[in-house]
């Protein structure tokens, strides 16, 4: 059993004031920032999280130091720079940067000073999701906190560097999580993705470079500062740093969000009393969905995967945004697979055809299975139009301009391949073999 | 003569409302406050009404074009006035699988009403993904975020509305 030796990034939630400046500050916090300001040099901040292996915690897993390392030097290129934070939590089954925001808001707002400086960027905006109304309302209080206290403005933390950081809610578009969406919403648009190249790194925010970060990834810079890069690379796997925060929902007796070590499994994540403490007398384990919605289901025989970002790849799925859904053996995978399929139809930004075409096609063939109407060609039409968006088995480049064509293509291939048994069962029987009851252990409404 | 869009406090709410959000943003990119400058206007109105757009844009120095291209692009935004309450219950898979589905139903036969149809009262509307997931089941009542819930919870909430 590998246990979480030492929490990072829920270490101080729950204590008292950890939410203000005050009981923030109780426990060291901003002097990592304080330090870096007075000792550290960007380019050498930039090398210590380089060295921390800290990877994106936003879905893609892309090492962080790298990216920041793609914005081009101020004689190349002179425009100002921005950090962009991703707090547009929206992937279905995740549910922890707005915990971030709840329990430790200044935890993100030092590592945005770090960030920040060693970017040379002296504004930041944090883009929330519009929903996210007593989050966002804690930041804002933080926010100000840390500007009446002379921690943002015209000199960070008295150092000559202005830095300004403000946050901007979304209004309810999935798509505004996808980076170059975000940066279009932020500029007063709709969240319709950009074509890359250009990478933000260059061309980003307002035609300036830009590095767009999740809220746990930049969360976790305090940490990496305080105990170390190596401390931070060495608690991970061979090339992810650090701990992560998963959520895990659906068939389990404890559902909730928890912070694991990368070396934990799937199945420890399941069934251990620390976190999920496994399904309710009489029910196993279906399906798990390990990486939000968008990641292709596994099933019971592959959760001895570790919850780290290479482990998924030999498994056509990825570790994405840490949200896992349990599905249990009285649950119907069709009427599954269908929530997940109508969720990209609603979410789609409709910029490219196979995407705008393609989604509501799937969910409605679905449906149409779900329901008893469906005939065996369906499931060749499903999967054609599947792979029309993105194909299977998944190389990482769908037919579309943003990843989401991917997350609702994979995850329907991935259902038909695994369960094709149960979608042939609904058309020979010409209904849900689940009938009234397609939720499982805990799906009556009580 | 038609009813002037604000109040005199409304219009002070407005202006340095929008003041304060242009401030954030560079000089030559007032269009950039857009989606915080819908909801200010929908804050003060409860939706964002045809006048409120114009002079959104006005102060913007964008097209009323632009106003409504966002404003329907993004499902928080009203372009037609909601009922008092907007009720918004998650249905995607995290929460189905702790009963959601039966929770929708349950709302539509106590409120009368069926998902999606705008009233006076309330506007019922099933939506997705609130980042409720390991707090399932979960809806919004005009924002207001309300997780863990069961028929007594639900009947609890219904019951504060007036």
């Amino acid at each position: 059993m590998s246990v979480l030796t030492e929490k990072v990034m829920t270490r101080d939630w729950g204590k008292p004031g950890q939410n203000t400046l005050k009981g923030y500050k109780e426990r060291g916090g901003y002097q990592q920032l304080k330090r870096v300001l007075d000792s550290m040099q960007p380019a050498q901040i930039t090398d210590e999280v380089k060295k921390s292996n800290l990877r994106g915690r936003g879905g893609a897993g892309f090492p962080t130091g790298l990216k920041w390392s793609f914005v081009p030097s101020l004689e190349k290129n002179t425009k100002p720079r921005y950090l962009a934070i991703n707090a547009d939590e929206s992937e279905p089954g995740t549910a922890k940067d707005r915990f971030i925001l709840e329990n430790d808001p200044h935890m993100l707002l030092e590592g945005i000073g770090i960030a920040c400086y060693a970017l040379g960027a002296h504004s930041c905006y944090i883009y929330a999701r519009g929903e996210f109304k007593y989050p966002s309302s804690v930041l804002d209080a933080a926010i100000a906190e840390a500007y009446a206290d002379g921690i943002f403005g015209k000199k960070l933390m008295g150092k000559d560097f202005e830095l300004n950081v403000v946050q901007v809610r979304g209004a309810g578009a999935y798509i505004c999580g996808e980076e170059t969406a975000l940066l279009e919403s932020l500029e007063g648009k709709k969240g319709w993705p950009r074509l890359k190249p250009p990478f933000p790194a260059v061309v980003g925010l307002f035609g300036c470079p830009t590095v767009v970060n999740n809220v746990e990834t930049i969360a976790a810079l305090p940490r990496i500062f305080e105990k170390g890069a190596d401390w931070f690379s060495k608690l991970g796997a061979a090339k992810s740093g650090g701990t992560r925060l998963v959520t895990l929902s659906g068939s389990v007796i404890r559902p909730g969000t928890y912070e694991v070590s990368m070396d934990t499994s799937m199945r420890e994540l399941i069934y251990d009393k620390e976190y999920g403490q496994g399904l309710p007398e009489g029910r196993n384990v279906k399906a798990v969905i390990p990486g939000g919605s968008s990641a292709p289901v596994l099933t019971p025989d592959e959760l001895d995967v570790k919850l780290e970002f290479d482990a998924f790849k030999p498994l056509n799925s990825m570790a994405g945004s840490g949200g896992v859904i349990v599905i249990d053996d009285a649950t119907c995978a069709v009427r599954s697979i269908w929530r997940v399929a109508r969720f990209y139809a609603e979410e789609s930004c409709g910029q490219c055809t196979p995407c705008r075409e393609g989604q509501p096609w799937m969910a409605r063939l679905i449906r149409k299975i779900e329901e008893g109407r469906g005939e065996m060609s369906d499931l060749d039409t499903l999967m054609n139009v599947a792979q029309a968006i993105a194909p299977w088995p998944p190389i990482g480049l769908g037919n579309t301009i943003c990843a989401l064509g991917d997350a609702g293509a994979l995850p329907v291939q991935s259902f038909v391949q695994k369960f094709r048994k149960e979608f042939e069962e609904h058309i020979t029987r010409k209904g849900c073999p689940y009938g009234e009851k397609p939720w499982g252990a805990y799906g009556e409404f009580q | 003569m038609s009813e002037p869009l604000f109040t005199p406090a409304e219009q002070k709410r407005f202006d340095d409302g929008i003041a304060q959000l242009l401030s954030h943003y560079p000089n030559d990119r007032k269009s950039a406050a857009m989606l915080p400058a819908l909801r200010l206007l929908q804050s003060i109105k409860t939706w964002c009404p045809p006048e409120g757009m114009k002079l959104v844009a006005e102060r913007l120095e964008t097209t009323v074009a632009h106003c409504y291209e966002v404003a329907t692009f993004y499902v928080m935004f009203h372009t037609e006035k909601p009922g008092k309450y907007v009720i918004d219950v998650c249905t995607n898979l995290s929460c189905a699988l702790r009963g959601a589905e039966g929770m929708l139903k349950y709302l539509e036969q106590k409120l009368n009403t069926h998902a999606g149809t705008n009233g006076e009262k309330v506007f019922l509307r099933e939506t997705e993904c609130l980042a409720s997931c390991g707090t399932a089941p979960c809806m919004q009542i005009n924002e207001d975020h309300h997780e863990n819930l069961t028929k007594e919870k639900v009947d609890r909430l219904l019951e504060t509305l007036t």
